[in-house]
This record gives structure tokens, sequence and C-alpha cells, in this order.
């Protein structure tokens, strides 16, 4: 299979993933927006695995589609082994398997008690016996990611942005999941508060032995917090490796676009950097053109490319590349 | 003469909580043919500082004090009909909220071209073709077709890209563009930037970038003001800024991004929370929230120490330095 590992049982499998929305183009027709087309990775425990990718090529879909939050349109989610199916699948992968979302501002209550925010997940779940079990959990979960126990009273839109990405992970993590999908959670938040919130997914990694998804626009904060990195292309995965070498060596033709677009924070560095430009048009998942999805946009495309769909082929140990020119370009 | 010489500006919004000091003594100038970079916490003054200098400032707001000259001319006091005069023709902003700055009701072409034969010399023909070349320059795909579409037809990258070209398109003295490619693909964001350093080297415009990204300032600005709680903190070359920072605040910014040399480490944040402008410490904003703070910073508000000809920063930590450097 593409794109996955077959040396150990990663915690979850990404069999052939599609999400397709119908679009209507008129009365009663509708046309699909094929949002996730076709994606198949693992990812292993423990592991942080990064989605980077255009805005609009399907990350945040990819994540809610994963987490059924939306019903796949095909493929499959194998979580521990397990194929993810029936309705009872899914209830149990929801009590393993959350989101963060990206805006801390708009995605809590305001008029709910920071206490409340976290201990509505555990009040859902039934995931305690007394009143000062469920009181001992927030705090719990509150010293977790860095709150005061006299936070607990207050509301969220009391709090700075920093602090309310804090009580989005504490209510995340409320029923104890292994794997969360973190959708752009830093990106809403000022520089010099993302440091703070990025060690603390980190420290939350090692404490609680989670596994991440982690999806963001700032390639370097998602090189800094992953261990390997999947690059999308309008609804298709094009490569995937470890951070540092997709990073150091981008392979696909879009991977090495993208990375040289990345403003290095560096005045010497950013002088020295040559980019390399991308032409062309930028194709909508309504009219995705034929063969390679980059193809239109590609330096390297060449007839052949326009005509077949290059699969995602592992061309050096843990590398997966989507390209047909890939060997010949180097 | 500077271009544009900002001195000691004070800006405040007086509100039902009290006097919101935005910006508490700024100074700066600009040359022709220059960018200088603006960074800076959320809240800190950058935009207010902008629409100081555009003086189109909300109703509660005031520049209560300090000068603002272009081309040697104080704009402060100046009436709206002067202010009108520089508005778009001579200094033109890109906003950083690009759906409140279009005008739902007309064609992307009408507006273009209204800002085109507004503040150049031509004709409608001449401004069709520049908008629509405008527009191909920022990567809006199909330009003469986008030209007949309204705004609500655009994706929010796509609006913003029109901002940019309308704002480039009005061959402004200067461009001050604040947070404009914050909601760009960075592949997107690189085109932009290197058309606007073009358009600038080859009119000689001067921009002011407003940014929170320092990859950004890293590769267009020649000059870099660091802002915090309405001050300036420290000011000067952008490698000065970046390889000597003399400020405790910009150390702190520089020491918590990912870079390309602190991989697999933690990374080093900066602790506590952003400044409340209604509660200001006495010595030193940055204090409460600075690491290496001793006593006299706690107690009093640090002076501009000149670090060098290009260097000049607002930290207590210098003075050590600047009396051994006044002994030799
Ligand atoms: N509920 C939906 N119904 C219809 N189309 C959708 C829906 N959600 C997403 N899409 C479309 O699917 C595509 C992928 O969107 P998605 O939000 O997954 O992108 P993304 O990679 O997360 O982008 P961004 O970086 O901007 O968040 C887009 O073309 C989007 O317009
Ligand atoms: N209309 C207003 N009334 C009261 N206070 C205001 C008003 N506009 C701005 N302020 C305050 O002035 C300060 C400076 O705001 P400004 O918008 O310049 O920040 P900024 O540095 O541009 O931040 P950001 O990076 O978030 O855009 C903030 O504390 C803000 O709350
Ligand atoms: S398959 Fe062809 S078009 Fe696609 S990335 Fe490779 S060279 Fe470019
Ligand atoms: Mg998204
Ligand atoms: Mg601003």
């Amino acid at each position: 299979m593409s794109g996955t590992n077959q040396s150990s049982e990663p915690l979850i499998r990404v069999s052939h993933l599609k999400q397709y929305f119908p679009i209507s183009t008129g009365f009663f027709q509708t046309r699909p927006l094929k949002a996730v087309d076709d994606i198949s990775f693992d990812i292993m425990e423990g592991e942080t695995l990064g989605l980077v990718g255009e805005s609009g090529c399907g990350k945040t879909t990819a994540g809610r589609t994963i987490l059924h939050l939306y019903k796949p349109t095909d493929g499959e989610v194998i979580y521990r082994g397990k194929s993810i199916r029936t309705a009872k699948d899914i209830e149990e992968f929801r009590r393993k398997a959350t989101m963060v979302f990206q805006d801390p501002y708009s995605s809590l209550d305001p008029r709910m008690t920071v206490a409340d925010i976290i201990g509505e997940p555990l009040d859902v779940q039934h995931l305690y016996k007394t009143k000062e079990e469920r009181r001992e959990r927030i705090l719990e979960l509150m010293d977790h990611v860095g709150l005061n126990s006299e936070h607990a009273a207050r509301y969220a839109h009391e709090f700075s942005g920093g602090q309310r990405q804090r009580v989005g992970i504490a209510r995340s993590l409320a029923v104890n999941p292994d794997f969360i999908v973190c959708d752009e959670p830093v990106s809403a938040l000022d520089v010099s508060i993302q440091a703070q919130v990025i060690n603390m997914f980190d420290e939350l990694q090692e404490k609680l032995n989670l596994t991440y998804l982690f999806i963001a626009h700032d390639l370097l904060v998602v090189r800094h917090i992953s261990d390997r990195i999947a690059v999308m292309y309008l609804g298709h995965m094009v490569e995937l490796a470890g951070a540092d070498e997709i990073y150091d060596r981008p392979l696909h033709p879009y991977t090495r676009a993208l990375i040289s677009a990345v403003p290095v924070p560096d005045p010497v560095q950013a002088r020295a950097n040559q980019r390399i430009p991308m032409t062309g048009e930028i194709p909508s998942p309504l009219n995705a053109p034929p063969g390679c999805p980059f193809h239109t946009r590609c330096p390297y495309a060449k007839e052949s490319c326009k005509e077949s769909m290059p699969e995602l082929r592992e061309i050096e140990k843990g590398r997966f590349v989507a390209c047909h020119r890939i060997e010949e370009i180097g | 003469m500077a271009l544009l010489e900002v001195k000691d500006l004070h800006t405040s919004f007086f509100t039902d909580a009290g006097e919101v000091r935005a910006v508490n003594g700024v100074s700066f100038t600009l040359d022709r043919g220059k960018v200088l970079g603006i960074v800076g916490e959320s809240g800190s003054g950058k935009s207010v500082t902008a629409y100081s200098i555009m003086q189109i400032l909300a109703s509660t707001g005031k520049i209560v004090s300090g000068s603002i000259k272009f081309e040697g001319e104080e704009l402060v006091g100046a009436d709206e009909k002067k202010m009108k005069e520089i508005r778009g023709n001579r200094i033109s902003i890109i906003f950083q909220d690009p759906m409140t700055s279009l005008n739902p009701t007309y064609t992307i072409g009408h507006q273009l071209m209204e800002a085109i034969l507004l503040h150049t010399n031509r004709n409608k023909q001449q401004a069709w073709d520049r908008a629509v070349e405008m527009l191909r320059l920022v990567n809006v795909n199909e330009p003469e077709k986008r030209m007949k579409q309204y705004p609500f037809e655009f994706s929010g990258g796509m609006r913003q890209r029109v901002m940019i070209a309308m704002a480039l398109a009005c061959e402004p003295d200067i461009l001050i563009a604040d947070e404009p490619t914050t909601a760009l693909d960075v592949t997107i964001q690189a085109g932009i930037l290197e058309l606007m350093k073009e358009i600038q080297k080859e009119m000689g415009m001067a921009i002011i970038m407003i940014t929170h990204d320092l990859g950004v300032v890293a590769q267009l600005c020649d000059e870099v003001v660091v802002m915090y709680a309405g001050s300036i903190c420290e000011q000067g070359t952008a490698d000065e800024i970046f390889y000597n920072p003399c400020h405790e605040y910009t150390k702190g910014l520089l020491r918590s991004i990912p870079t390309t040399g602190n991989e697999g480490q933690r990374l080093q944040p900066i602790s506590g929370t952003p400044i409340d402008l209604l509660n200001m410490p006495r010595g030193c904003a940055f204090a409460p929230r600075c690491d290496a703070a001793m006593k006299i910073c706690i107690n009093e508000k640090c002076e501009r120490f000149l670090i060098n000809d290009n260097h000049a920063a607002a930290c207590w930590m210098n003075i050590k330095k600047a009396k051994e450097g006044g002994k030799q």
C-alpha cells in the first residue's frame, strides 16, 4: 500500500480515504468537489505527522474525515488494527481521537466558565462518578496545560489568545485521547505566545504519549514539531518523508517550490535563497485537471504528466513521492 | 531631506475605561526607495502608527502630540483637503483586513480603474490595461474575466491580492502595507514580496512593511523598528536587529521562533502575557516579562541608547556597554 509502513503496526492507518462534497450546479444537479481524493498513510504511536499544503488543498477536510466528523466518501481509517465502520466503532474512536481547532476565539462558548468548557466532554461521555471526581479531573487537565486552579471559575473571554488555546487543548484532552488532530492550533496566536503553546504540545506528548496529526501553514513551525511531514496538493498527497528530509531536500516539484518560498528569519540566508517560481493556473478541486494535479504549474511537466495520475511511490526508504518524472529530474 | 519623518508621535484613544495610549513617543525616518519593517506584538501600536500617518484614526482616536513630516511638510494639523491629496496619491495603505476595504457593489475592475484614474495620469484604456496587468502580476488568473466580477466572487486571498494590486497601481511615494500577506499561501506571498521589491526599485517607492513575520522582514526590509507597548524598543538596520539584538524583547522574540538552527530543541518562549495599556508599569514596559530585569528596569523608563550609527535600543542592559564605551 502506498504511503504506509509495513514494519510495525501503526496507531492510525489511513487507507484510500476520499471525501467528495456534492456541489450543486443547477436544479437537481450536483458535481463532486474532490476535497480529499484517495490519500493513504500511517501514523505511528507517539509520532507527530505534520500536514502542509496550500489553502484549500484539503488538510482540514482530511483531518475531519479521519476523525469521522465527516463520513468518508470512500476508503477507511484503521485504529490499532481495527477498521472503523459501525456507529459503535465511531463512538469508541471518538473517545480516543479528538481535535484542537485553529481559532481560540470562536471555538469556545463565551457564556461558559473554563471549568465547564473543560468538563463538558466529561459530562457527555459520563466519565466520572461523583462531582468531586469531575472537579479533580478538571483541575488535573488544567494543570496539564499550565492553567491555575483559580482560572476555573472564569470565563474564556477574559483570557488572552494563548490562554484560550490552552483551554481548548485541555478540553480535547478530557476524554483521555491518544490521538489528536491539531488544525492550525498556533496560527491565530501572537508570535511571542506561539512558542509557549508549541512547547506545551511537545511536553504533553511526552507526558501522555500522544500522537498528533499537526496541520499548519507555517512550515518552520511544522518542521519544528513534526517527525514526518506529509504534503498535500489539490486533495492528493504528493510527498511524505522525515521532517528534516522534506525541508533540506524536498523532492516533489511542488514541495521544492513550497520550501523555496518559505521566508527564513535570517537576512543573509534570505538574500542567498533562490525561489523556484511557479506560474500557471491554480486549479480548483471542482475542476481538477486530468493527470498529475500539479501539471498546470509544474516547471518539469511533460505531455505524459497530463495523461495519468502519478502514484505515491516509496522511492527511497521512508520517502514517498507522487511524480512521474522524479527519477529523471533527480 | 527624508521622505517621511515621524517625531515623538503620541496617539491615544479616549475610551470609557480611560485614555489608551496606543502610540507613545514613536520616531523614525524613511528615505526614498527604502523598506522599513515594523514588527512587534499584537496590540503594540503598529497599525495605529500607520493610521496616524494617514490620519484615518477611529473617531475616539487623536494624535496628541508629535510631528509627521512628508517631504518636509507637516501633516499633523493639516486639513482634510491636504490629507485627501496625500492619501492614495502620495501615500497608500494596504489594510490588514481585506474584507472591509473593497466595495461589494462595484466590480473589481471598476474599483481598480477608479483608483488608477484618480491617482495617475492615464486615460480609460490605459487604466484598463494597467489594471489587468496588475492583476496578472499578483497572480490573479484570467484577469480580463476577473475585472468584471464582484468582490464576493473572490476568495479572501484573492481579495487581498486585489488590494495589493490597487495600492501598487497608484504608484505612491510611500506604500504602507499592514500585514499584507498574512492570509496568503507562502508560494503566493513570495511572489508578491518579490513584486513589491521590483516595483519599489523601479519607481523608487518607499515601503513601510508592518508584519509579525520575521521571515518577511529578513527578506524585504532595509531597516526595522521593533515596537512594544506603544513605543519603539529597538530600531536599526535589519542585519543589526537580527544579528546584534540589544533589547531583551527583541532577543526573546528571535529565540522564540523556530528557525533552521534550533530544530529538535525546545523553543524559548517569552514568558507572561501581553501588556495592558491601561495598566502600564512604571519602568520599562517589558520588565514584568523580562528574565533579565534589574531593579532599575522596574523603577525607571529606559532611555534610548545608541548602540552604533545604525542601531538604537531602549533597554537598560545597554547601560554597562554604554558606560564602557564612554570610558574609551
Ligand atoms: N463542508 C464543505 N462543503 C463543500 N466544500 C467544502 C467543505 N469543506 C471544505 N470544502 C472545500 O474542500 C476543499 C478543501 O478545503 P479544506 O478546508 O479542507 O482546505 P484546507 O487545506 O484546510 O485549507 P486552509 O489552509 O485554507 O484551511 C476546498 O476547496 C473547500 O472549499
Ligand atoms: N478604536 C480604538 N479604541 C480603543 N483602543 C484602540 C482602538 N484601536 C486600537 N486600540 C488600541 O491601541 C493599541 C494598539 O493597537 P494596534 O491596532 O496599533 O496594534 P497592532 O500593533 O497593529 O496589533 P496587531 O498586530 O494585532 O494588528 C491596542 O492596545 C488596541 O487595543
Ligand atoms: S508528474 Fe509531471 S507534472 Fe506532476 S510533479 Fe511530476 S513532473 Fe510535475
Ligand atoms: Mg484548514
Ligand atoms: Mg495591526
